[in-house]
């Protein structure tokens, strides 16, 4: 019972919010004037004209971050479950497994920085 | 002899579920009208009269119905109008798909976020318990984060399909700003979440009000200092105070605000909303402030309390404040107040924090965010995990 309920809020609640995104997206689409001319389609650039294609090569660090998010994100997932347990139940056992997995943690992080990967110039 | 009423007492109390079906429809009306309301009207009225009396302007003030001006605040309905009937110009090399989705990807995944958020405790209506939240989910605070992750593809989609150099080097600043981020503001509340044992907010805000920071681990062992602190509620930014200004930190740049408005820094790059016109335009506006909202909302209800107040205790059909008797319904008000402003207070200084502080450059943020940020959140929760255990 409890769980068809917390279903039905969000299913109605998330309903809601796309009907009202999506009518108001759609109301400005139809009562919009469409008035295109050559100028207007060009990309905007501050007055310059474009010069080659748009999807150019960017920087390899932001791959890097990428994949430095994935790491830390997933890890600090893990933390959620354990530090809700980790108080009563788990105790000064717990504190062993959670400074293990932090450690690593902080090395990659220490190994990360070491090697210049957190440079932005 | 039945009358209307009795008839529609006898029906809910047949019919559990459509109670609650009922009750989602009400919290959900309640809901949108409070996210549109103060994420779509309100706060842009604010922003714009704040920034102008710190400023010593006078602000938006033209807009009037029959003569009132009523302090500019019908700008925002003259926007609202303006966004609807402008062109919605789609770049003849974008998807227009995808072009159209963006907006409405970054907009309501933030407000679906609020469907975890409690505006209240429990209500009993024909003998169901209704919870004052959309949906109770145990998880709750997890939730909030994967909705703000899904906000990320909005504007990801946004720069990148907008065939606009400018708006795709906006797209990439934003997502490496705020997937950095993220990793603080997950780490930042996990030293509050040691003391609340739980990930959803109702059970947060039911751990503060029954605390006091006399019964917290170590706090409350402070020779001559345990009697001092059972006056004050066990509420997060006291357990808390370095994770609640990381956290606070963290959430300003996860709604690309200035000082961290790298992604739209106007004077720079524009934005990744560069080829946007319209409600477009208007709905990347808006999901800014609707993050605000979600922001305040959390920092009150995972930092200050939720809708506690101190020395206000609700029992079983009283309410009691500092010794005196009060109507239960008064003492539900007063609640309900304290809640609202409270998220008010943070709405402010949201604001406050903006028209302050200049814009960070790129490098600067990533320095703070990699270098000192999660170093600290790191290291504030080892020592909350250590001393939350070893001092019981």
């Amino acid at each position: 019972m409890a769980f068809t309920v917390t279903v039905m809020g969000l299913l109605i609640f998330a309903a809601a919010v796309a009907a009202n995104f999506a009518g108001m997206i759609l109301t400005s689409t139809i009562l919009g004037p469409k008035r295109r001319n050559s100028v207007k389609d060009q990309p905007f650039e501050c007055g310059s004209l474009p010069v080659g294609p748009t999807h150019t090569r960017f920087h390899i660090r932001f791959y890097l971050t990428a994949i430095l998010f994935l790491i830390f994100d997933i890890e600090v997932v893990f933390l959620y479950p354990f530090i809700t347990i980790l108080r009563p139940e788990l105790g000064v056992t717990g504190l062993w497994i959670m400074g293990a997995f932090l450690a690593v943690l902080v090395f990659g992080l220490a190994y990360e920085w070491r090697r210049g990967g957190m440079e932005w110039d | 002899m039945h009358t209307a009423l009795d008839s529609l007492n006898a029906a809910m109390s047949a019919h559990p579920l459509l109670v609650q079906a009922l009750a989602a429809v009400a919290k959900t009306v309640f809901m949108m009208t409070v996210v549109m309301l103060i994420g779509g009207l309100i706060l842009s009225w604010v922003e714009r009269k704040q920034s102008a009396i710190m400023q010593d302007r006078i602000g938006a003030n033209r807009a009037a119905i029959l003569g009132v001006r009523a302090w500019g605040l019908f700008h925002n309905l003259a926007d609202a109008a303006k966004g609807i009937l402008k062109e919605d110009f789609i770049p003849p090399d974008a998807n227009p798909f995808l072009h159209t989705l963006a907006p409405f990807l970054a907009v309501s995944t933030a407000v679906v976020a609020f469907a975890v958020l409690p505006f209240g405790g429990t209500v009993h209506l024909w003998g169901q318990s209704v919870d004052l939240t959309i949906a109770p989910l145990p998880i709750g605070i997890l939730f909030v984060w994967a909705m703000m992750g899904m906000g990320v593809y909005g504007v990801v989609l946004a720069g990148y399909v907008s065939n606009n150099k400018f708006s795709l080097l906006g797209c990439l600043r934003a997502t490496a700003q705020v997937i950095s981020y993220e990793v603080a503001t997950g780490l930042t509340v996990l030293g509050a979440l040691l003391f609340y044992r739980s990930l959803d907010f109702r059970d947060m805000v039911a751990w503060q009000m029954g605390h006091n920071l006399g019964q917290v681990p170590f706090l409350g062992h402070l020779p001559d200092l345990g009697a001092v602190l059972a006056h004050i509620p066990a509420w997060g930014v006291f357990l808390q105070p370095l994770g609640f200004v990381l956290f606070f930190t963290a959430t300003i740049v996860e709604m690309t605000r200035i000082p961290f408005d790298l992604p739209e820094g106007e004077s720079e790059i524009i934005g990744y909303n560069i080829e946007y016109s319209g409600m477009k335009f208007m709905i990347f506006m808006m999901s800014e402030f609707v993050e605000s909202l979600l922001f305040a909302w959390v920092i009150v209800l995972v930092f200050f309390g939720g809708w506690s107040l101190p020395g206000l205790h609700l029992g079983d059909g009283v309410a009691v404040l500092f010794g005196h008797a009060l109507p239960y319904a008064s003492g539900v008000a007063l609640e309900a107040a304290a809640m609202a402003l409270k998220i008010v207070f943070f709405l402010w200084f949201q604001m406050l924090v903006r028209w302050s502080l200049p814009r960070f450059r790129y490098d600067q943020i990533m320095h703070l965010g990699w270098k000192i940020m999660l170093p600290l959140a790191l290291a504030n929760l080892a020592v909350t995990g250590v001393l939350g255990v070893l001092a019981r």
